[in-house]
């Protein structure tokens, strides 16, 4: 292979709210069994990149569980293998990564004992599914010194928290701007990104020099009038998950037969830890809907247009509508649960009611 | 030198032929149970579970399917440096090389791979019983009363003792005597074809029974082991455990999963049962579907109707359809408008849309009755079923069918359909 990766996932972000307490987005559980970054993860794995770099520092715990073993996604070979970067003291250094670029920097060694020509930076908080060599083949055709995937994004949808970006006919980045309050264009970067290892390593150094710490406005924006910046435009599913209404809303899409043919189905497939759980079981009076159901699952009662991650117990005469139940919830019996995202490892009590009014309500704190 | 206490050795080699067409290419050990497992995960879990990490498994019989499934024994953590999980096929040597003729010349077929770990006993097990089993308690037993063969065995009621093979004990639980399927039982302990041996008795025992024709633990090494004046003696086991050698008793072991709260639950954290998932997808039940007192494995997607069913991976149920009191295993493609009583339908098998399977009265199957009785309905894995055919009781289909296959589109209670050949 021609490219090593690297995985941002420091992964805060206070749009998720109380979701983020527990975890880093990275971490977060998405479409029944998987968490994020196993999209991404696999992405490279399919793309037959052996060397992947991942880069945590916020609430890393719960992600640097799932990545305990890099097995599952066929890493852990001879040659390669996932590395896990937090930051750390070293004689020269005690700063927390102060910025994706900081993020790499601090791990320069990383890329300069490589061989690969080129390097992948994606981040570990999208769900969508790439193969990285037509990015690279792209990268290679349009003699690009820094290539971006790029969507497009319908006209109904707020671009305004994304980086925003505008090309010209050859596709050059002519325009980039991060979360721009008045957007001029509906194309935006999906934070995926290929460039040559020692421009890279170049790039970094002359920014840490200058105490510049962040990929996208000191690395791409500033870069962009003097080096070939490129766009790559995207066509597939691809979402980013920033807040709780993102989170839900990608779940929920997984209910899309269409979203899980691609996903589920299509390959290559997407892999992520195995948990060892029993088959899901369905009891007398269990009633459901429109639902994803993931192993582990035990069904007494009513389940409509919901995903059930692994490991929930749903009580008779209960009623789930419209949510998102995380790993390992207990449900009790006559509960009724409607529009909620119900964080792991909770015990709802039997005979509650939850239900969000106006919007999502995030359960959390019933232990 | 390695050295371990106890190593395992699970006979894995045998047909199954009772089994009917579930086993006509996979072996017995091989063959799926319970949603997502396949039988051989429920001793190799009870392995590394009690501690044993060094397994060898005798294989013979199709292969193919107990090979892909083990590999280097990830899943049960038996991918070890020292030990772990070793697949023992028969082997050519430059003399008198043979296939396995039984179950202890098979074993001792392996006398070197046993060498290797300098046990101090060995453990036998076979590969198509369900239960959960903790064989360091049972290795305690046979320290506690320096034994030098211990036979694991159940109460069984007195009324059905005929069917086993029946051991009586002193009340310290030395062996006195062996019934084989006796007409009068004088016990109600039933052996259940597991032993520990202490590794010299056993090599020993072996070796000189080595000429035996297709010599048999149950037949040969342990009589003579009992004719010599060695110490026997009989470990009561009593949790659940189930053979699962015909087809009813595979189906209602099967069946047993489903209840509120099972005699053998999958779902407690203590004892887990391991096994190689090679899908990981959640489920969907869509709005039209109905899905009540059933196990159903990943990634499957149901748009019909199901109800005490045991439902495999991977499995799609069509609209309209209706399953009941069935197992559908892993891959398999129900169509539309289908009905399905009581069936068993293996692995990767397609159905043609408006198939009824399991109509009419109960007739004795004509190919062998013994085998495919109890009302079921059986088809092999990969076969194919085309549209709108009905398929009465006592049934067996395995291959790809068609429907000139089917006189007026029936396939009458008691017949069988086995074509042989791949699907296309």
């Amino acid at each position: 292979m021609k490219a090593v990766g690297i995985i941002l996932a420091g992964g805060h972000n206070n749009r998720m709210k109380q979701l983020s307490k527990k975890r880093a987005i990275p971490a977060m559980p998405v479409g029944g069994s998987f968490r994020c970054i196993d999209f991404t993860l696999s992405n490279m794995t399919n793309s037959h990149i052996q060397t992947v770099a991942v880069l945590t520092q916020y609430n890393a715990r719960s992600l640097n569980e799932h990545l305990s073993s890099s097995k599952w996604w066929d890493f852990g070979r001879k040659q390669g293998g996932l590395f896990l970067f937090t930051p750390t003291v070293t004689a020269d250094n005690s700063d927390w990564y102060r910025g994706t670029a900081d993020a790499i920097f601090q791990n320069i060694d990383y890329l300069k004992k490589r061989h690969e020509p080129y390097v992948i930076i994606a981040n570990g908080d999208c769900v969508y599914k790439m193969d990285y060599n037509d990015l690279l083949e792209y990268h290679i055709a349009k003699k690009a010194d820094i290539t971006v995937a790029c969507m497009e994004m319908p006209p109904e949808v707020d671009v305004g928290r994304y980086g925003v970006v505008r090309m010209n006919e050859d596709s050059r980045i002519v325009y980039f701007e991060e979360k721009p309050l008045m957007a001029t264009s509906n194309t935006i970067s999906t934070g995926i990104y290929v460039i040559r290892r020692r421009q890279l390593i170049e790039i970094l150094e002359k920014s840490a020099e200058e105490g510049r710490f962040d990929f996208v406005a000191d690395v791409v924006i500033r870069y962009k009038n003097v080096r070939r910046i490129y766009g790559y435009k995207m066509n597939n599913y691809w979402r980013n998950i920033a807040s709780v209404e993102d989170y839900f809303q990608t779940n929920m899409d997984f209910l899309n037969p269409e979203v899980r043919e691609y996903f589920f189905r299509q390959e290559p497939k997407v892999y992520s830890k195995v948990d060892d759980l029993p088959p899901a079981k369905y009891n007398q009076g269990s009633e459901v809907s429109n639902s994803l159901v993931s192993s582990g699952c035990i069904i007494n009662g009513r389940v409509e247009d919901s995903v059930l991650f692994k490991k929930v117990f749903v009580g008779n005469n209960c009623v789930i509508r419209n949510s998102v139940i995380l790993n390992d919830v207990y449900i009790g019996d006559n509960t009724h649960v409607e529009n909620c995202i119900v964080e792991s490892r909770e015990t709802l009590k039997a005979n509650t009611y939850y239900c969000g009014e106006d919007g999502v309500m995030i359960v959390t704190g019933n232990k | 030198m390695i050295k371990k206490e106890m190593i395992a050795m699970l006979l894995a080699g045998g047909q199954g032929s009772r089994l009917g067409v579930l086993t006509a290419n996979v072996a017995k050990p091989a063959v799926a149970f319970g949603g997502k497992y396949r039988i051989i995960d429920f001793p190799l879990s009870n392995c590394i579970n009690s501690g044993i990490d060094t397994v060898g498994v005798l294989t013979q019989y199709q292969p193919l399917r107990l090979n892909t499934h083990i590999g280097i024994g990830i899943p049960w953590d038996l991918d070890r440096n020292n030990g772990g999980v070793t697949v023992l096929p028969p082997y050519e040597r430059s003399t008198n090389s043979e296939w396995y003729t039984g179950t202890a010349n098979a074993i001792y077929q392996n006398l070197r791979y046993m060498e290797n770990y300098n046990p101090e006993y060995v453990l036998i097990l076979s590969g198509d019983h369900i239960y959960k089993m903790d064989y360091e308690v049972m290795l305690d037993f046979h320290k506690a009363n320096q034994a030098d063969v211990t036979i694991a065995t159940m109460p069984v009621p007195i009324e059905e003792a005929c069917r086993f093979g029946i051991v009586i004990a002193d009340e310290n639980k030395r062996i006195k005597e062996f019934e084989e399927k006796p007409e009068h039982p004088r016990s109600n302990l039933a052996s259940m074809g597991i032993y520990i041996f202490s590794w010299k008795v056993l090599r020993e025992a072996l070796i000189t029974m080595k000429d035996q024709n297709g010599c048999d633990f149950g037949k040969h090494i342990i009589p003579y082991c009992f004719e010599n004046g060695m110490r026997l003696f009989a470990y009561e086991f009593n949790g659940y455990w189930k053979d699962v050698g015909t087809l009813a008793s595979y189906w209602q072991a099967n069946m047993e999963l489903i209840d509120l709260i099972p005699e053998f639950n999958l779902y407690e954290e203590y004892w887990k049962i391991y096994t190689k998932s090679d899908t990981i997808e959640p489920q969907y039940v869509s709005p039209e579907g109905h899905v009540e007192r059933c196990i159903v494995g990943e990634a499957s997607e149901i748009y019909g109707r199901v109800s005490g069913s045991v439902i495999g991976s991977n499995v799609h149920i069509g609209h309209g359809s209706v399953v009941r009191d069935s197992i559908i295993m892993k891959d398999t493609y129900i169509g539309d408008n289908v009905t399905i009583d009581k069936s068993i339908v293996a692995e990767n098998c397609r159905i043609g849309d408006g198939v009824v399977l399991g109509v009419g009265e109960e007739v004795e199957n004509k190919l062998n009755a013994g085998i495919y009785s109890f009302g079921l309905v059986t088809i092999g894995e990969d076969s194919v079923l085309p549209d709108k055919v009905k398929v009465g009781k006592n049934t067996a289909i395995s291959g790809v069918t068609e429907a000139s296959d089917y006189p007026d589109g029936v396939l009458a209670g008691g017949e069988s359909i086995i074509k042989a050949g791949d699907r296309g």
